[in-house]
């Protein structure tokens, strides 16, 4: 029932929108639980596990009933909080958990069933036999038990994120955090304020009280006024802080567009994460519950909710209430209700020492001991001290105290304090270095005391000593008696959200689940969206009472982040799709896609795959015929994503000395030599070619997949045992685009190319060539086993020069390769990538023992030569070829013929394969104990996943030109 | 968590590289015994308090850096370039 | 005869969102300078100042230890001073200017750019990428490496484009 002249919505702005497919109408400013509410709608959920029907409970995020889904724009947003949702023209909600609809729904049968259901019910019951734990009776259970649903598509909305920075972060806008706020801007430091609501003023926008002698929702709008006018400040409305992290870093989700119709590019939420210098938390406190029979009806409401959709959303949820208390401090609600017209038909107080004067009847030690109302509440049945009786009411409100919001200050595994004066837990000061709780979050509730406390927490961690004054405000002591359960029959509700009732957790302390983390995990108490946020300290001192143990003893379970349910969408905001890893482009990438080359991912790179041509219709046929082209002709390919860094200084031949295993000292200028780098364990690192420049100038190549990690290492080697070397060394992988021309017409090629022609330079020189005038570096080295080249221009010249290497390559019969076509031609050679260097090879696995040079030190060199890292018993490289049409698979592994195929008798396993059109075979590359011994045996490889088992022959992995005549025609 | 570059300043932990413990700087020389070897590369303390690792601002500006820190408040002591401890090089 | 055609990353493109401007820009020559140990002073008289950690000046930048990019000249022979490498095609330059350039930024750099002022520089992740970052006096250039320059457009105008979204709100 909407009330006239009360509440901060915007009368004027009628707002249309749907909840389970009837269309209602509410104001700007509503949340959709208020405007429910208004329009008399009080049933908004079913429960988790007996689909009780359920109304709203409280005002806030903590909503543990009023779940909703929202859709929007192709999303279904699931679980969204009735009471966070605002309103808008074209919103569309419904009602989940529930079938087939709200009021009826079939699997409320579980209620009747409840007797049957009781904590642990389904670990018992669910045990037997094990073979259907996951065909049936998971998919039953989830269909039974359950929240929301999630479209199974992809999200495609848009998401944010974004870094901010700050001197002070203030969490929450209440009288604390303003206040707090306040101070700090004014003293010039740079502020962020962060609310949760869409409105800042926390609980100054509904208590209806008084600072400075006006309305404190007045006095808050004012005050957020002078925050806005100030540079140095920043307001962050609807943004929970949801997780706090190490040196003060903390997240925070930003609803940004959640509260309008989907508009193009705006996105539905940011993911903030912000560095502060000091924090102070002033999140406030949330109310409690109390437990009594069936006290989960709709109608059954916080006390501080009711007060919230009074005076913020002129809103009365119902039009005869009553108060169940055990403190003060709820009485002011039901004096407001009675000053806004609406019948307050009772206050029952919890305590045996009251005040029984108000205007309306007070009963003291009462208690409500049951409910009726199956859709919304009708009537309650109280005790009392003078006897019992039947209430008739709408809405009876609840307050069983409050709880500090602390749970920021326990994301670092921190324990609250408890606090007997106040019946609640306080963070203990310290547990998250820069955070600090004030207010309401720190157990002072007052809102003079709030005001006090916000100030002076800003001037004592940011050291101000000019301080503003302090408004006059209500100071009225918070007189409570703590009262958890109305004992008796029947299921009086902990957790609203979950289903976990009195009975639950006594039946959990029972049976020896006595340690309030296992009462967590047995009942489920505290694992529903809300997180136990109006449960877990109702349901520990049911837990305490049961186990004969005190509260502080039974202590708390443990706060993790995030703080409220935040979205896997926004946290991965960014990283979507392309956003995953950048996506890294060669200069012939269009060249490429011109010729209808499919690309592949290599590391973050993407190449051409191959370069099909008329009448072919597979890949091996595009890629056998680029094979014999070089082979035959000339090939060119792109194979600027190799790592190539530039290490100049007179200490440079030194320091390569130190990083491979040969030697580069003696390299002449001029020439090109093959370098293996070893990790300081002894297995490979990465190998490559390095060219020496000039005397003291080395260009270094590294394999794609270990560019990054390469000079990871050659920064540490030199930072870490020779910084004073004369020697400096850049990443010049990106400036240069290099080509491969590689073939018996290569040379040919390159000749009609180049500004001069090529002279004397055989096999592993390097020099510089212009083309065109433009200056070229030009190195002979191959890695298909022709007689190959490589030649790099500046970046900048690659697309142009690419496409020219190809259109001459063409008119000499030969054309472009891609990358299956440059595997098969490293294979057919027995040269290795990593796929053979994967991370457990040492050199003498890959007969490259020799390559470490004995007369000096390398890294890795010692141990290389340790016990276990050479021998027989390792599996060492050889290359295979198969002795059938059958073809075979990398991952396979190698039996010898007549062995049984187990794990025990493994031999070995292969690392590539390739069909050969050179060699017209199948062929691979193998580790195989003590292989090179085994040349010319036959071994069994057997590939499960691809279902073949193919005896292979045994050979030395140089299948091709094994003297090497070609290379260095 | 933040690290304090010495050179680039306080920096989010996502511009850092991971290396491990500080054993890495001390390398045996050559001909020194396998336990040496074994004692740099393999054998760790794992201390609940004050530790020194090596991060590698990797997408800041290159430095290997030699981090103290505490295993239990999550403190860091000090932040010092590798390259610039005393005797690097040497 | 062949003809050798330069091109940057992004053939000059250019976007604007709310007043914000994102263009790839061409900056010439840019040549790594590594000084060797202990030769920087000698290397300043030859170059000019040269740039101390974090801050950038007459076309020099500083990008890492005892390191600095000389950007729109040619290197002088700075031979047995420091190490000097051609970058002019591994980079590729963009330019953010206007209104929501710090907030665009903000969305992608873990860094403070609200108090950058002109002349100071970072070496900083631009979402995964690694990035020299300028401040000038009315804009910020950024370096990325230049088979990276789709993404960090399309990262960056996607942020832009989010900024302009919200601003309408």
């Amino acid at each position: 029932m909407r009330l006239a002249d009360k509440g901060l919505i915007d009368r004027s702005k009628l707002v249309t929108f749907t909840f389970d497919g009837r269309s209602y109408v509410g104001f700007a400013g509503d949340s959709l639980a208020s405007a429910l509410l208004a329009n008399g709608v009080k049933l908004m959920g079913r429960s988790f596990k007996y689909h009780r029907p359920r109304g709203v409970l409280t005002a806030g995020s903590e909503e543990p009933n009023a779940l909703v889904e929202v859709l929007d724009d192709g999303q279904q947003t699931p679980n969204t909080r009735a009471t966070v949702q605002e309103i808008h023209d074209g919103l569309v909600a419904r009602s989940q958990n529930r079938w087939p609809n709200l009021r009826w729904d079939m699997l409320s049968i579980n209620d009747l069933a409840a007797p049957f259901l009781s904590a642990g019910f389904y670990y018992k019951t669910f045990m037997w036999p094990r073979a259907f734990w996951e065909g049936i009776y998971e998919p039953l259970i989830r269909r039974a038990a359950g929240l929301g649903k999630l479209l199974p598509k992809h999200d495609t909305a848009d998401y944010d994120r974004a870094f901010a920075f700050c001197d002070l972060l203030v969490i929450g806008s209440g009288p604390t955090g303003l206040m707090a706020a306040l101070t700090a801007a004014k003293a010039g430091r740079d502020v962020i304020l962060a609310e949760e609501d869409h409105m800042m003023g926390g609980r100054l926008l509904s208590d209806d009280g008084q600072i400075g002698g006006m309305a404190s929702a007045d006095w808050a709008n004012a005050t957020i006024a002078t925050l806005r006018a100030m540079p140095n400040v920043r307001l962050m409305p609807r943004t929970t802080v949801v997780g706090a992290y190490d040196h003060g870093t903390y997240s925070a989700l930003e609803r940004v567009g959640l509260h309008v119709a989907h508009r193009p590019h705006l996105p539905r939420e940011c993911f903030w994460r912000i560095v502060a210098g000091q924090t102070i938390l002033a999140t406030g406190a949330l109310e409690r519950p109390i437990a009594f029979r069936n006290n989960d009806r709709p109608g059954i409401m916080l006390a501080g909710a009711v007060q919230t959709y009074l005076n913020r959303y002129g809103v009365a949820p119902g039009r005869r209430v009553t108060l169940f208390a055990n403190n003060d401090g709820a009485r002011i609600v039901a004096r407001q209700l009675m000053a806004a017209g609406v019948k307050v038909a009772a206050i029952l107080d919890s305590r045996p020492v009251a005040s029984v004067i108000e205007d309306c009847p007070v009963y003291i030690d009462a208690r409500v001991t049951d409910t009726k109302g199956r859709h919304g509440l009708t009537s309650i049945s109280v005790s009392h001290a003078a006897g019992s009786m039947e209430v008739e009411t709408d809405l009876l409100m609840l307050s069983g105290g409050w709880n500090p919001l602390l749970h920021l200050t326990c994301h670092q595994n921190g324990r609250p304090v408890w606090r007997e004066d106040i019946a609640a837990f306080v963070p203990k000061p310290g547990m998250i270095p820069g955070l600090t709780a004030a207010g309401s979050a720190n157990g002072v509730f007052s809102t003079a005391e709030c005001l006090a406390q916000g100030r002076d927490t800003a001037a004592a961690v940011l050291g101000l000593a000019d301080l503003p004054d302090l408004p006059h405000a209500e100071a009225a002591p918070y007189a409570i008696q703590p009262f958890w359960a109305v004992p008796g029959e029947g299921r009086a509700w902990l957790d609203f959200a979950n289903d976990v009732t009195v009975k639950d957790v006594k039946l959990s302390a029972q049976e020896g689940y006595v340690s309030v983390e296992h009462m967590k995990r047995y009942t489920t108490q505290g694992m529903a969206p809300d997180q136990g946020k109006n449960s877990n300290v109702g349901a520990l001192a049911v837990l305490a009472d049961a186990t004969g143990r005190g509260i502080p003893e039974t202590g708390t379970t443990t706060f993790r982040p995030p703080y409220v349910p935040v979205s896997i969408a926004a946290m991965g905001a960014g990283g979507r799709g392309v956003g995953f890893a950048p996506q890294r482009f060669l200069t012939s990438d269009q060249a490429s896609r011109d010729r209808g080359a499919p690309m592949i991912e290599a590391g973050l790179w993407y190449r051409p795959s191959y370069f099909p041509k008329p009448g072919e219709s597979t890949w091996r046929e595009a890629c056998d015929r680029e094979v014999m082209m070089v082979r035959q002709t000339v090939g060119v390919a792109d194979v600027s994503t190799l790592g190539k860094i530039d290490i100049q200084g007179r200490d440079a031949a030194r320091f390569l000395d130190l990083v491979y295993t040969g030697t580069f000292s003696t390299l002449p200028v001029g020439r090109v030599r093959y370098g293996l780098m070893l990790r300081e364990d002894g297995l490979v690192m990465d190998d490559g070619t390095t060219a020496r420049l000039g005397e003291n100038h080395y260009l270094m190549t590294t394999t794609t997949a270990a560019a990054g990690q390469v000079m990871r290492h050659l920064d540490f080697v030199h930072q870490a045992y020779c910084a004073d070397y004369d020697l400096r060394f850049i990443s010049v992988t990106e400036s240069w685009a290099q080509f491969a021309v590689a073939g018996p017409k290569a040379r040919q090629l390159l000749n009609s190319l180049l500004d001069q022609p090529l002279g004397d330079f055989p096999f592993m020189s390097c020099g510089e060539v212009t083309i065109e005038g433009v200056k070229a570096r030009l190195f002979r080295i191959s890695f298909s086993g022709e007689e190959g080249y490589e030649i790099a221009v500046p970046t900048p010249y690659g697309e142009s020069l690419f496409r020219d290497l190809v259109a001459r390559a063409e008119t000499l019969g030969g054309g472009p390769y891609g990358m299956e076509a440059l595997n098969v031609l490293r294979i057919e050679k027995g040269l290795i990538t990593h796929a053979e260097i994967h991370g457990r090879v040492t050199a003498f696995d890959i007969g490259a023992q020799k390559m470490i040079a004995t007369k000096k030190d390398c890294i890795g060199k010692a141990s290389s030569t340790r016990p276990g890292l050479t021998g027989p018993e390792r599996e060492q490289m050889v290359g295979l070829r198969a002795l059938s049409d059958q073809p075979i698979g990398a991952g396979a592994h190698l039996f010898t013929p007549g062995d049984k195929v187990n794990r025990e008798n493994g031999q070995g396993y292969v690392t590539s394969v390739c069909y050969s059109p050179t060699l017209s075979s199948w062929l691979g590359l193998a580790f195989l104990k003590d292989g090179r011994a085994r040349h010319g045996q036959q071994i069994r490889l057997v590939d499960h996943m691809r279902k073949t088992d193919v005896l292979c022959e045994v050979c030395d992995p140089v299948f091709h030109d094994p003297e090497g005549g070609k290379l260095r025609a | 968590m933040r690290l304090i570059c010495p050179l680039c300043g306080p920096r989010d932990r996502r511009e850092f590289y991971y290396s491990g413990s500080e054993d890495y700087l001390n390398r045996p020389t050559p001909d020194a015994p396998a336990e040496a070897w074994d004692d740099m590369l393999h054998l760790r303390d794992n201390p609940a308090g004050v530790t020194r690792d090596l991060w590698y601002h990797e997408t800041g500006c290159g430095s290997w850096l030699l981090v103290t820190r505490s295993t239990t408040t999550h403190e860091i002591l000090a932040t010092e370039r590798v390259a610039d401890r005393k005797g690097a090089g040497a | 005869m062949p003809e050798l055609i330069a091109k940057t990353a992004l053939s000059g493109q250019s976007t604007t969102h709310a007043g914000t401007t994102l263009a790839e820009v061409n900056l010439g020559q840019i040549t790594s300078i590594a000084c060797f140990p202990g030769q920087m002073a000698a290397v300043s008289a030859v170059l000019g100042p040269f740039p101390a950690p974090n801050t950038h000046a007459d076309g020099l930048c500083w990008t890492g230890p005892d390191q600095a990019f000389l950007i729109g000249r040619a290197a002088p022979d700075l031979t047995g001073l420091a190490a000097t490498t051609d970058q002019t095609g591994g980079w590729a330059a963009l330019r953010l200017t206007g209104p929501l350039a710090v907030d665009v930024l903000a969305r992608l750099v873990p860094l403070d750019l609200r108090h950058m002022t002109e002349g100071q520089a970072a070496r900083a992740p631009l979402g995964h990428m690694q990035m020299v970052l300028m401040r000038e006096a009315d804009s910020f250039l950024i370096l990325v490496f230049r088979s990276m320059a789709r993404t960090a457009w399309h990262e960056l105008e996607e942020a832009m484009q989010m900024l302009a979204a919200r601003k309408a709100l």
